[in-house]
């Protein structure tokens, strides 16, 4: 059975959780067999571009050891066998249509999302 | 009162579900380096933000153990800011929505967090010098 997760709530959550909480399902789901992939839509299309990173948290006298690094969790899924798509006019929207980005990212118009949903048992939208 | 400045903020957000809580931890460790005071009224699943019982654990997509991994837990956040005002001898004071805490069974918080009800929000802004209210949606 093949699903499509699509994503498109960025960085929601990801101080507190060290990750973006959907990748990180994405990876549990392939980890429990699943045939899963994703698509980043929306303020989520960032999550290909290259060389974001995270400061280091401290709040009170507590730091944070570990920042998130949501690029690097869609980078290790990719090389998990993962796909990767991602809404290319979402990019244009953001001027990021030329950012250094992942090279396994498979770009994809709205236009053309019927078709990539039809490859798909579940298209899930989180 | 301490003759301070002193800023209100009602939070709504429930724990590890809303960037809006790390932005506003941090505005109010600022506040705090600043000397003033703070009051936080927390309601709807705010009021588990002071969870007792929030636990870190290991994560395996992350390859670290669950002491490498140093899972940050809001409630941990909310000490060491309490902490750091007492220190800078500023006050900090935390309502729980009572209400909201029945209805979550949020019973458990950290010390020094007090249970109140939307009065003690009126309270606290009436008697701040400004009032943040930092929605959910």
């Amino acid at each position: 059975m093949k699903v499509l997760n699509i994503i498109s709530s960025a960085y929601r959550a990801t101080l507190e959780e060290q990750d973006d909480t959907i990748v990180w399902l994405s990876h549990m789901l392939a980890g429990a067999g699943a045939e899963i992939d994703i698509l980043l839509r929306g303020p989520a299309a960032n999550y290909i571009v290259k060389g974001q990173e995270a400061g280091p948290l401290s709040i009170g006298g507590r730091r944070q050891k570990h920042a998130p690094d949501v690029h690097g969790q869609v980078v290790s899924f990719a090389e998990k066998g993962g796909g990767v798509f991602v809404i290319e006019d979402d990019l244009k929207r953001r001027g990021l249509a030329k950012a250094p980005a992942l090279a396994a990212v498979e770009f994809v118009s709205t236009r053309r999302l019927p078709r990539l949903f039809e490859r798909y048992d579940f298209v899930w939208h989180w | 009162m301490t003759g301070k400045q002193t800023i209100t903020v009602a939070l709504m957000d429930a724990p590890f579900e809303a960037s809006r809580t790390a932005t506003i931890m941090r505005l109010i460790d600022c506040v705090v380096d600043k000397g003033c005071n703070v009051n936080v009224f927390a309601y709807e699943g705010a009021v588990y933000l002071p969870f007792a019982l929030q636990k870190a654990h290991a994560n395996s997509i992350h390859g670290r153990d669950v002491d490498e991994e140093d899972h940050p837990l809001p409630r941990e956040w909310i000490a060491a800011l309490m902490e750091k005002a007492r220190v800078r001898g500023v006050q900090f004071d935390w309502v729980n929505c009572g209400l909201c805490v029945d209805e979550r069974g949020a019973f458990e918080a950290i010390d020094r967090v007090r249970r109140g009800a939307p009065a003690d929000f009126w309270t606290m802004a009436t008697s701040s010098d400004n009032t943040l209210v930092v929605g959910t949606n």
